[in-house]
């Protein structure tokens, strides 16, 4: 399963690179889709099928259907993509990318740390058990998202009948 | 390691199966033709061939002999890419469908999500496909589909459920195996009734073609689309169908499993049977029904399915947690 | 106010659920029962369609009784034709009849109306049940005089022009027409 990992990993970042240098806003959606598959490959690869087929159908399967519905109502042009090309000009990029690189050296230690100490066999968290944790010590949370989410749904349903 | 294990056939198998639900897609071109022109007092395309059944060869040399013609002002990556992830997607849910014992590419213990997984990113071929044409019909079709398939993959998730607690587990296989005495339809019936409804609105297929109605938008999401790049949508269409057609016989039909306990045919045959008479009634749905208007269907969906298939559920769990 | 509101809500789910069986499921199997009613396809070219005799297809020129020419190049069709298909030009044969030169029928314009056999005072153009006139070049779809004119009278036998008409041809002078009086002689006194 490493090797999915690894694979899962490296498209991950490769597409998420891909996200914020594009300059055309569907092409960038698209590959923000990726990223997120490939992350769900990750969790795949590390035993959590469930929590990979969530990401697959709650982040990639709605909210960036979600996304590229705003996009298509925008009209977004060539003009669009002129301006984003005159506001990320290469020098811009120094600045971030010198604090990113800082703090992936000081990351990278601690992440080797980790991986040579909890270097544990393949288990498979299944839904049983995660829907037990769910309703077990974190109903609460649980809860309290429902609550959220329901507020949500009243204000826009608030917002659409006006 | 994991997925060595759920694995069920073996390389021929899949490769099988694979040919196998390409060739039946690219034949229920025919098919519908010819059932639709029995419905309507015709006779449908019975010259190529016998019975007309070359005719799928036909018309396969017809579309890629077409020019492959991208227009200069669509996005030329998205408009590639839209009718591959169609294909891809379908034919990835079919992975985990199990036709009979043996028979079947990947036993999941995650089936049922991944299914509605795949079927969550089909939403994505439509709407690219739509938007990368630069073109008002085609943009209109796939604002629709995004709509109608966002909001029917809800009803589909929530009518699967109840089968899923009936069986207590989310693969597949082990739902038809769980049904040997006694299909999920007579339980489920509602839930049935909402995931082929849902099923039917997730294909996009008449009557709820909204995407692509040629009456009002042109052809919707797939108007700038020629050759083989429409023929992806064309057979996609008809693989979801197929795709649709095998889910609801595995979740509500008893997949291989005869009806009583009758074992007269083998298993994959029972399959092909339950399928089939699927696909013929979806096939009739689409020569009957008309066609509701778009706010119709997102009314229907979500002020009548929506809160019946939450009713199913709480029923169903009521019902479960009586039973223990 | 409230007890109203559930109540329609209740019919709307109620008139739903009815019209849901009622409606698509009768239309359902109303369609599916067409599975055992014949066909009314006909097998084209293997079975060909029965054609009413008065069917507007290819356009002929028709010749009188006497199997002479009947047009007699008075251009009212091509004046009533109303995509200008019909081209024809006059001419006089030694015997006084006039006949058409040329008469040419565009038949990739013609749109089978039938104008031009309501128009014509001599029954020469008529309209025949033919529809068989596909052609590989449009060029080939322009027929001339040769390709219109058949041999015999068409859909009317009896109808002779020049044996009503006043006009003196060779083997008809004046006067001696079909229920027609001798010329009177104007320079004449007598009765």
């Amino acid at each position: 399963m490493s090797e999915l990992f690894y694979a899962g990993g490296l498209i991950a970042i490769v597409s998420t690179l891909l996200v914020i240098v594009q300059s055309n806003v569907v092409h960038a959606l698209i590959y923000l889709v990726l990223s997120l598959l490939a992350v769900a490959v990750v969790f795949f690869s590390l035993g959590a099928p469930f929590v990979a087929l969530l990401e697959a159908i709650v982040y990639a399967g709605a909210i960036m259907v979600l996304f590229l519905f705003v996009v298509m109502m925008l009209n977004l042009g060539q003009a669009s993509r002129d301006q984003e090309r005159a506001w990320l000009p290469p020098r811009v990029w120094i600045v971030p990318c010198t604090l990113v690189l800082v703090l992936l050296g000081m990351l990278l230690p601690q992440i080797f740390e980790i991986a040579a100490v909890t270097n544990s066999p393949f288990v498979e968290v299944g839904v049983k058990a995660v829907s037990a944790e769910l309703f077990g010590p974190y109903v609460l949370a649980v809860e309290l998202g429902s609550f959220l989410l329901l507020a949500g749904l009243i204000s826009a349903y608030h917002i659409a009948k006006r | 390691m994991g997925w060595i294990e759920w694995q069920v056939g073996s390389g021929l198998n899949i490769a099988s199966i694979l040919l196998v639900v390409i060739v039946v897609a690219a034949m229920l071109i025919w098919v519908e033709r010819r059932l639709l022109g029995f419905w309507q007092d015709r006779l449908g395309p019975n010259r190529v061939g016998p019975f007309g059944l070359l005719q799928v060869v036909a018309d396969m040399i017809k579309i890629f002999t077409k020019e492959d013609w991208v227009p200069p002002f669509a996005d030329r990556f998205s408009f590639v890419l839209a009718p591959t992830i169609i294909m891809i997607v379908i034919l990835l849910s079919f992975s985990v469908v199990p036709f009979a014992p043996g028979v079947g590419v990947v036993d999941s213990n995650v089936g049922v999500l991944f299914v509605l997984a795949m079927a969550s990113l089909g939403a994505y071929s439509v709407m690219l496909g739509g938007l990368s044409s630069d073109n008002k019909y085609a943009l209109l079709g796939s604002l629709r589909a995004a709509a109608q398939m966002v909001s029917y993959e809800v009803f589909m998730g929530i009518s699967l459920l109840g089968v899923v607690a009936l069986a207590g587990t989310f693969n597949l296989r082990e739902i038809v195996e769980v049904q040997e005495n006694g299909w999920f339809v007579v339980p489920q019936f509602v839930g049935f009734l909402i995931f082929l409804i849902a099923g039917v609105a997730e294909s996009h297929r008449l009557p709820f073609d909204i995407p692509e109605a040629e009456q009002e938008i042109c052809a919707g999401y797939h108007t700038e689309y020629s050759g083989m790049k429409f023929g992806m949508f064309f057979v996609g269409e008809y693989l979801g169908l197929v795709l649709i057609s095998s889910l609801i016989t595995v979740l509500f039909f008893g997949g291989w499993h005869g009806p009583f306990g009758i074992g007269l045919l083998p298993p994959l045959v029972w399959f092909a049977l339950k399928a089939s008479a699927f696909i013929a009634f979806f096939i009739l749905l689409r020569a009957a029904i008309p066609r509701p208007r778009y706010d119709q269907l997102m009314s229907y969906g979500w002020l009548f399915l929506l809160p019946l298939s939450l009713i199913n559920l709480l029923v169903t769990g009521v019902v479960i947690l009586a039973a223990n | 106010m409230s007890t109203a509101r559930k109540n329609s809500a209740l019919t709307t789910l109620a008139v739903l659920v009815r019209d849901t069986l009622t409606s698509q499921v009768v239309t359902l199997w109303k369609v599916f029962r067409h599975l055992w009613v014949p066909t009314d396809t006909v097998q084209y070219p293997e079975q060909q369609p029965a054609m009413a005799s008065r069917w507007r297809g290819r356009i002929v020129l028709t010749r009188d009784p006497d199997g002479e020419e009947r047009c007699v190049a008075c251009n009212l069709c091509a004046v009533a034709c109303p995509v200008d298909c019909i081209a024809l030009q006059k001419t006089e044969d030694e015997s006084g009849r006039w006949k058409p030169e040329f008469f040419r029928i565009n038949f990739s314009r013609c749109i089978m109306c039938g104008f031009c056999e309501e128009a014509c005072p001599t029954n020469a153009i008529q309209l025949t049940p033919d529809f068989e006139m596909a052609e590989y070049k449009r060029q080939d779809m322009v027929w001339e005089k040769e390709d219109l004119l058949i041999s015999g009278t068409g859909k009317y036998h009896d109808t002779n022009f020049y044996r009503v008409a006043g006009k003196a041809v060779a083997g008809k002078d004046k006067g001696e027409a079909r229920n027609e009086a001798q010329p009177v002689d104007v320079r004449s006194l007598l009765p």
